[in-house]
């Protein structure tokens, strides 16, 4: 054998499980789930029929189906961007200080570091109303209305939508510092020289050199929100997405239509809808964005 | 000199400010856990007679599954770490250093793993978990995480930048291929491990979605799953879920305080392009 | 002497045979139930006492949290996974019949006239299908006006005198509710909370107090959608809006705001006597659902415990023994006592006659009757969310009320296809 062809059993060698483990874990079922979403599986049925896209009419003629992925849409259009545009607020504030990052930097990802359901129960703890919750309890005390918030169908959603920007706001700030690291001292140097006032500076210089940073986060944290699912089971009364499903996203209408109703196969044709949907964000905003910066 | 750099005060209070928010929860959790069952109902930040019978009834009360939760939880996220660590580097390992055909297709083809969000495929993992006995086992819960493709990212482009000298070197002595990795990879390759461990401890710990499908008996519960248990029919046990939330940080702010470089650096990492 | 040493040998070999197959014959059954602290601990003992009884028959208890326990039972027996004996809420009954999941009793110890004769008749009726009975309880619930007799001295009302009817009920409640300096309550009078025992108060006592029939006698017709039950359900959320004495999940949910004392009145089932007690500094106390137009009404419910289909032969036998034990006089006063249900079985109830707060439980169960579920979450959520179209979007109960029925009916209809 060369050594060409024994350095490729090798690898073959030492990459036969993790393949294995790939197809089997992560591949195949999302190819077993494309293929059930054409059928009427369910845990409490005994057999299996096709059904052919039955399924999919089903929960496009379904209300709450339709209202989940309206509210999916809500947390993912208001969310990304008030994170990215917030995050980076913190991270050009951060970059003046001369001392004390390290600290601030600390304590703005400890949200991100915590369990979720721990965040989810706390956050559900203060946004209780009168006579429990301690943030109604401050409006009250400076004169302000109190707010229902988990309890009412327009606020509910905002709430939990603001908690999950407070849970990532630590990360999309670190990312944001390392990659004003990167922006090389000579060109800020030059730009200060030159006379540009900070606000020159930030739309001409860091701004633009952002660019590949603000792009990678709106891909993530648009395919965060969209997967929405935690904070909206703990902070919702009974799990339910409630009040009135207006805080339903895609990801608890999947969870409760194979784990509450059992009916896969409706889950599964869901749950690939929400698939095609993140994809096709992620696909769009990748080439929307995607223009190369030359200087 | 023309032109100023921006003044700092002002950063300085804004950045102040935006802590308190960020900390401000954590703290009212920190202090409800101190509150009994009568004292957390009432709307004072501190508690006027603070006791620690939450956390007595929480690890040592008879009918508490806590402390097994809690086990549950370490040897999960012990075991997937383990597991990733390894098979995560060894992948990346053999992607970025040997030259095969297939090679490129295989690392994408891992890669657009990661575009299948989990959602999607708890079902098919519940299926299989049902059909081989797998439900309410520490295997149930951890057979998705033992390898992470977000891992085999990370370690091949690290993978990339080491030298290959003293991989050669080792070769031209003879030594077998899977003692090269042990012996001479991995050692160098400690800084990347390092960030791999904790953000896949970290995200261990604290998953959900799956571990609430993939156990039914209470005794088998993670962490985050129990917590959410501590609301039901019977009512909302605040004050066991403010303990439990304060108790479920602990190990997580050890590893956060002992590891912080490691974290941030994980964190830019990520975002930044190797 | 050849033969006596035979004769010896062979009683040993017997002795032996004997002993060996009666270890093997120890037969383990498995029992779920879902989480309820008391209710769990007094299994355990009752498995205790079973087993000294019965040598040679194990029991295991496992639980599951409430919320997901016919999630679990839905993806457990028809897998094969199930129990051996199982504990059920009553109104499930049907979906689990229907679906394959329990078995018929034996007719030999659960015949239909001993179920007559030693149950409630709403128990007897509701565990029949098709000529079969198929799940016998222990304790039976119902519900009654729980208050907090502290807050009730506090606003100047006489705590042994608890409101009678729906109108001093309503006068009670507005007295008893405080506000805020914005409003805002902090004291509810009466919780309103559909998704505890609202729903069913309103299905089985409002309706009927105020002359509507909530369901026809087979009960696959929906038959609230009248100007009678419109009135019901109009004065259930005319509290929430108008008077605005309780509301949905205030101070998170029920239990918790009557335990934490920030409720003066709750309607609740008597399952939860013992949490109640179990509080410290709360002095609360029972009366009679108040009646409307004198008419009196009450909801009865039931666990239930059934054994799974598949089980046979000495299994089978177990399970029997171990559900004829569950449902014995002894049994059913242990519950009681440690649970605070109340039991199955009427002549029991007349020792605790003179409890002042089982009594009145007890006095419920006279004129109860029991909603025959197809699908009991489902069902509740319907009206749950009724509520909270009229509550949250101001919608019309009227119009609300009409669409309710319309979507219990459809399931209804589903149901029996």
């Amino acid at each position: 054998m060369t050594l060409a062809a024994r350095r490729a059993a090798t690898a073959y060698a030492f990459l036969g499980i993790p393949l294995l483990f790939f197809v089997g874990v992560r591949l195949g079922p999302m190819l077993y789930m494309i293929a059930m979403s054409f059928t009427d599986w369910g845990l409490l049925r005994k057999t299996l029929h096709v059904v052919g896209i039955a399924n999919y009419e089903a929960i496009l003629a379904d209300p709450v189906f339709l209202k989940s992925l309206l509210n999916t849409a809500k947390y993912a259009v208001f969310g990304a961007p008030a994170v990215i545009v917030l995050s980076l607020g913190i991270a050009i504030l951060l970059d003046r200080l001369p001392r004390g990052k390290g600290v601030y930097r600390l304590i703005y990802v400890l949200p991100y570091i915590t369990p979720l359901v721990a965040v989810a129960w706390v956050w559900r703890w203060m946004f209780q109303s009168p006579p429990l919750g301690i943030i109604n309890a401050a409006f009250v005390s400076v004169g302000l209305r109190a707010h229902e918030f988990l309890n009412s169908p327009t606020q509910a959603l905002p709430s939990i939508l603001a908690v999950n920007v407070w849970v990532e706001l630590g990360y999309c700030t670190i990312v944001f510092l390392a990659g004003m690291q990167t922006i090389p001292s000579s060109i800020t140097e030059a730009a200060r020289i030159d006379g540009a006032s900070g606000r020159q500076l930030l739309r001409w210089i860091t701004l633009p050199l952002l660019r590949p940073v603000i792009i990678l986060l709106a891909v993530l944290e648009g395919i965060q929100f969209l997967r929405i699912f935690t904070q909206v089971y703990n902070m919702s009364f009974q799990a339910l997405g409630g009040p009135l499903d207006s805080t339903k996203s895609a990801a608890l209408y999947i969870y409760q239509k194979a784990f509450t109703n059992f009916d896969m196969g409706v889950a599964a044709s869901a749950s690939l809808v929400l698939f095609v949907i993140i994809l096709a964000v992620t696909l769009v905003q990748l080439k929307l964005f995607d223009r190369k910066l030359t200087y | 000199m023309k032109g100023r750099t921006p003044a700092a005060a002002p950063a300085y209070i804004v950045l102040t400010l935006l802590s308190v928010i960020m900390l401000f929860p954590f703290l009212w959790m920190l202090l409800s856990s101190f509150k009994d069952a009568t004292q957390i109902y009432e709307m004072t930040l501190f508690p006027a007679n603070p006791t620690m019978d939450n956390f007595v009834s929480l690890f040592l009360s008879r009918s508490s599954r806590f402390p097994q939760w809690f086990l549950n939880s370490a040897i999960v996220g012990v075991a997937t770490t383990v597991s990733v660590l390894f098979f995560d580097s060894l992948i990346g390992y053999v992607l970025a250093k040997f030259r095969f055909p297939g090679r490129r297709i295989i690392f994408l083809l891992i890669i657009s793993t990661l575009m299948i969000p989990t959602e999607m495929l708890v079902i098919p993992w519940y299926a299989l978990a049902r059909a081989l006995k797998w439900v309410n086992s520490y295997w149930g819960i951890m057979f998705p995480g033992m390898i992470s493709a977000f891992g085999v990212f990370l370690m091949r482009q690290f993978m990339g930048t080491m030298p290959d000298d003293l991989i050669d070197a080792a070769r031209v002595d003879g030594k077998g291929e899977l003692r090269i990795f042990f012996a001479v990879v991995l050692p160098l390759a400690a800084p990347a491990l390092a960030i791999l461990a904790i953000f896949n401890f970290i995200g261990n710990w604290n998953a959900f979605l799956w571990p609430l499908i993939a156990v039914a008996k209470p005794r088998m519960f993670t962490i985050p799953v129990g917590l959410a248990n501590f609301s039901g029919e019977a009512g909302s046990n605040w004050q066991a879920i403010m303990t439990g939330a304060t108790v479920s940080m602990l190990p997580l702010v050890v590893v956060f305080l002992v590891f912080q470089k490691q974290i941030v650096k994980g964190i830019a990492m990520t975002g930044l392009k190797g | 002497m050849k033969r006596t040493r035979i004769g010896i040998s062979l009683c040993m070999a017997l002795f032996l045979g004997g002993a060996i197959a009666g270890q093997a014959a120890d037969v383990t059954i498995t029992y779920w139930q879902y989480f309820y602290q008391s209710k769990v601990d007094l299994m355990n003992d009752l498995i205790q006492q079973f087993e000294a009884r019965n040598p040679g028959i194990k029991v295991e208890q496992v639980t599951f949290p409430y919320e997901s326990y016919q999630q679990k039972v839905a993806a457990a027996v028809p897998a094969g996974e199930g129990p051996d004996v199982i504990n059920l809420y009553y109104g499930w009954l049907p979906l689990w019949v229907k679906s394959g999941y329990i078995q018929a009793l034996p007719d030999f110890n659960f015949s239909s006239r001993y179920l007559a004769k030693t149950f409630y008749p709403f128990v007897a009726q509701s565990v029949s299908f098709g000529g079969k009975n198929y799940s016998v309880p222990t304790a039976v619930r119902t519900l009654a006006l729980i208050y907090n007799k502290k807050l009730f001295r506090d606003a100047g009302l006489d705590p042994n005198a608890p409101p009678r009817t729906l109108d001093e009920l309503l006068t009670d409640a507005r007295r008893l509710s405080k506000y805020d300096t914005q409003g805002n309550l902090v004291q509810a009078g009466l919780l309103m909370q559909p998704s505890g025992q609202g729903h069913v108060w309103i299905r089985e006592v409002l309706f009927r107090q105020f002359g509507a029939t909530p369901y026809s006698a087979d009960g696959r017709t929906v038959t609230y959608n009248s100007q009678a039950g419109i009135q019901a359900f109009q004065w259930y959320t005319d509290r929430i809006t108008k008077d605005k004495v309780g509301y949905p999940n205030f101070s998170t949910d029920d239990p918790t705001a009557f335990t934490a004392q920030k409720a003066a009145m709750n309607i609740d089932g008597s399952f939860r006597i013992a949490t109640l007690n179990a509080v410290k500094n709360l002095e609360w106390g029972a009366a009679e659902l108040p009646t409307y137009k004198g008419i009196k009404s009450n909801f009865a419910s039931f666990w239930t415990n059934a054994i799974v289909n598949g089980v046979t032969g000495a299994k089978l036998d177990a399970a029997v023994k171990f559900l004829t034990f569950l449902t014995s006089p002894e049994v059913q006063e242990q519950w009681l006592q440690k649970v605070g249900e109340l039991p199955a079985t009427p002549s029991l109830s007349d020792k605790f006659k003179n409890d002042p707060v089982i009594s009145v439980f007890l006095k419920g169960l006279a004129y109860a009757h029991a909603t025959s579920y197809v699908d009991e979450a489902g069902q509740r959520a319907i009206l749950d969310d009724a509520v909270d179209e009229v509550n949250l979007k101001k919608a019309d109960p009227a119009a609300v009320l009409k669409a309710a029925a319309v979507k219990e009916q459809k399931l209804i209809d589903d149901f029996w296809k």
